[in-house]
């Protein structure tokens, strides 16, 4: 029997699946070139939203001027947090920094609900939702799902095509050889911070038109996008491309079966069972 | 020398009840004493590289767990408590075996028990109808609210005993362990994994043993935990927020000491509530905002923790075998 809510879902999860992968890819490039997970990934997205929010909501800046501001305010803090945090502790145990951020998550959590409150908060713009084929679709998500797709292109594009993006992709593949060369790994290092900034910005920028704010909301987003990255295989930017979509899609599933939260508990299960049978990541190829 | 000062320590810690500490502190020390023992818990096998992000996930079974058989089936903590332990050890072996037997290390194994711990969350929220989701779980009392056959006391004198014991057997266990052959094994595994399994390690398995052990006693701490306040909640006892708190307070107090994660727990407790007292509750988050802040910084500059750079300071010899070793390499090449 065809059921036509279960495609709506299935629709939808797919265009969360962009967002993700949106986050993914900021993640997954950080990982692969710096070497550093930055458990506080989320919490950057947190304070893109309250940017926006701020500027939006309380003082009036235009929309897309605001968005502009949060991406480029987050992409300092991602700047900030290589140049402060884990620029001093590069040389130790690659455990150190990744605990080192996690302090960041704390940190940042605590500070925002000490500035604003725990109170959820929103933009107060309704996008309109579309019917298509008597299926509903909300034109937020796709419009964060098409923007996501972009930057994942413009992205590429920069990798693949600029002088700098090039110095990323060889930075990625040899540390220690790379900085022989005469590349300057630390320039790299925090070019390469401001752009997984940026992309949490962006993600930010998108997400506040779905979601409303508030401190902990870092963690509706964090965990998932680790396993995507686990899944994928860390710093695998195409297979954190896939397993995002993945996931989205056993999280809207299972979510119009059961729960949200179940479709995050199987989620979580699929993961187990995926590590079980491809533990380098569904496209990983680690020795 | 030593030994007399165990003694002297244990004599004064046993009588503080009976000398009439005034029961807000003696809450306190209950508090410190819990958590302590679960940061030395923690510390077991984090020590050896093995950095679990989700230790909350066995701390929220073993306090729900037991509450929840305690509430709906009646039945004693007395055969809840052995159900829950050995509910986190499955929940030990599920994630640990593939970990282990996959070698997913280093990040990679960070971030897959920061998953668990925020899964274990979730289902707690999920299950909202049986465990009251975000309300919490209370439970409940048993007649007058002292009974040995509920592991209820209404007075601190006693809890304080049951938590003085409990923790003095986490430090025995990191003691044992410290002194022990499986200790050198770990710390070769830490190092390398693949020399260790060359001079006959059994890695998958010395690893999973110490997971096992960390998992148990964690969940024996939620369980002692719940017991005390007599209310949980996902968010205390369980998810990223508590996962976090517990590794934090170890790195503060000093992960390679017996008594590092006791000072640890010292620490931060004792900044919670002073933070409290002076200022009151009306700025929510300003604790946790100067952990935050405190965990960047001692990861910075005080890699080994307070206690650890002072036994540093103090050790005659100057190498403490104890230590870290100071570059460690988990990348897996």
């Amino acid at each position: 029997m065809f059921d036509i809510y279960l495609l709506e879902a299935v629709i939808n999860g797919f265009l969360l699946g962009g967002i993700l992968a949106l986050l993914a890819l900021g993640l997954n490039l950080i990982f692969g070139v710096i070497d550093v997970v930055w458990i506080c990934y989320a919490e950057l997205v947190m304070l893109g939203m309250y940017t926006v929010f701020w500027l939006y909501a309380k003082f009036g800046v235009p929309l897309l001027l605001a968005f502009l501001a949060a991406i480029a305010v987050v992409a300092v803090l991602g700047y900030l947090v290589h140049y402060l945090i884990i620029s001093p502790i590069l040389g130790s145990a690659p455990i150190n920094q990744l605990l080192a951020t996690g302090g960041l998550l704390f940190f940042l959590q605590s500070f925002t609900t000490l500035i604003f409150g725990i109170e959820f908060r929103n933009i107060g713009l309704r996008l309109p939702v579309l019917e298509i084929f008597g299926m509903y679709i909300s034109f937020a998500r796709l419009l964060a799902f098409g923007t996501a797709l972009i930057a994942m292109i413009v992205i590429y594009l920069f990798l693949s095509r600029t002088y700098t993006g090039t110095a990323i992709r060889a930075i990625a593949q040899d540390r220690e050889v790379m900085v022989l060369m005469g590349v300057n790994s630390r320039k790299v290092y925090l070019v390469t911070s401001a752009i997984g900034g940026g992309l949490a910005g962006l993600a930010a920028c998108l997400l506040t038109l779905q979601y409303d704010v508030h401190p902990a909301i870092g963690l509706s987003f964090g965990p998932i996008t680790f396993m995507i990255c686990v899944l994928g295989g860390l710093g695998n930017m195409i297979g954190g491309f896939i397993a995002a979509f993945i996931f989205s899609e056993i999280i809207a599933i299972g979510g119009f079966y059961f729960q949200l939260e179940w479709g995050y508990v199987i989620a979580f299960a699929v993961f187990i069972i995926m590590m079980f049978v491809r533990p380098q990541g569904i496209l990983g190829s680690r020795s | 020398m030593i030994k007399s000062s165990y003694l002297i320590g244990a004599v004064v810690l046993v009588a503080l009840p009976f000398i009439g500490v005034p029961e807000y502190y003696l809450h306190l020390l209950i508090l410190i004493l819990i958590w302590s023992y679960i940061y030395t818990s923690w510390s077991l096998m984090g020590r050896f590289g093995l950095t679990s992000l989700g230790h909350g996930a066995f701390m929220g079974i073993g306090a729900y767990t037991v509450a929840m058989l305690w509430n709906f089936f009646s039945l004693t903590p007395w055969i809840g408590i052995p159900l829950a332990l050995l509910f986190s050890l499955v929940v030990a072996l599920l994630i640990g075996y593939p970990c282990f037997r996959f070698r997913i290390v280093g990040h990679y194994f960070a971030l897959v028990t920061l998953a668990l711990g925020e899964v274990v969350r979730m289902i707690i929220m999920a299950l909202r109808d049986h465990t009251g989701g975000d309300l919490g779980l209370t439970p409940e009392r048993y007649h007058g609210g002292t009974s040995v056959f509920a592991m209820q006391f209404a007075d601190k004198d006693t809890f304080y005993l049951v938590a003085l014991l409990i923790w003095a057997f986490g430090i025995w266990v990191w003691k044992k362990m410290d002194i022990s052959m499986e200790r050198y094994a770990l710390d070769a595994i830490s190092e390398d994994e693949d020399a260790a399994a060359s001079v006959g390690i059994h890695v998958t398995r010395q690893k999973l043993r110490i997971t096992i052990i960390s998992a148990v006693m964690t969940a024996f701490g939620g369980i002692l935990y719940g017991q005390y306040q007599m209310y949980i909640n996902p968010h205390t006892v369980s998810g990223v927020g508590i996962s976090l708190q517990i590794v934090f307070a170890v790195i503060a107090g000093g992960m390679y000491v017996a008594f590092g994660p006791t000072v640890g727990a010292i620490i931060t407790i004792s900044l919670a509530e002073f933070l409290r007292v002076l200022i009151g509750t009306g700025m929510v988050g300003l604790d946790n905002t100067i952990y935050g802040l405190m965990l960047i910084l001692f990861i910075i500059f005080l890699p080994q923790g307070v206690l650890g750079a002072i036994l540093e300071r103090f050790s005659k010899n100057g190498n403490m075998r104890a230590l870290a070793p100071a570059e460690r390499k988990l990348k897996q090449e």
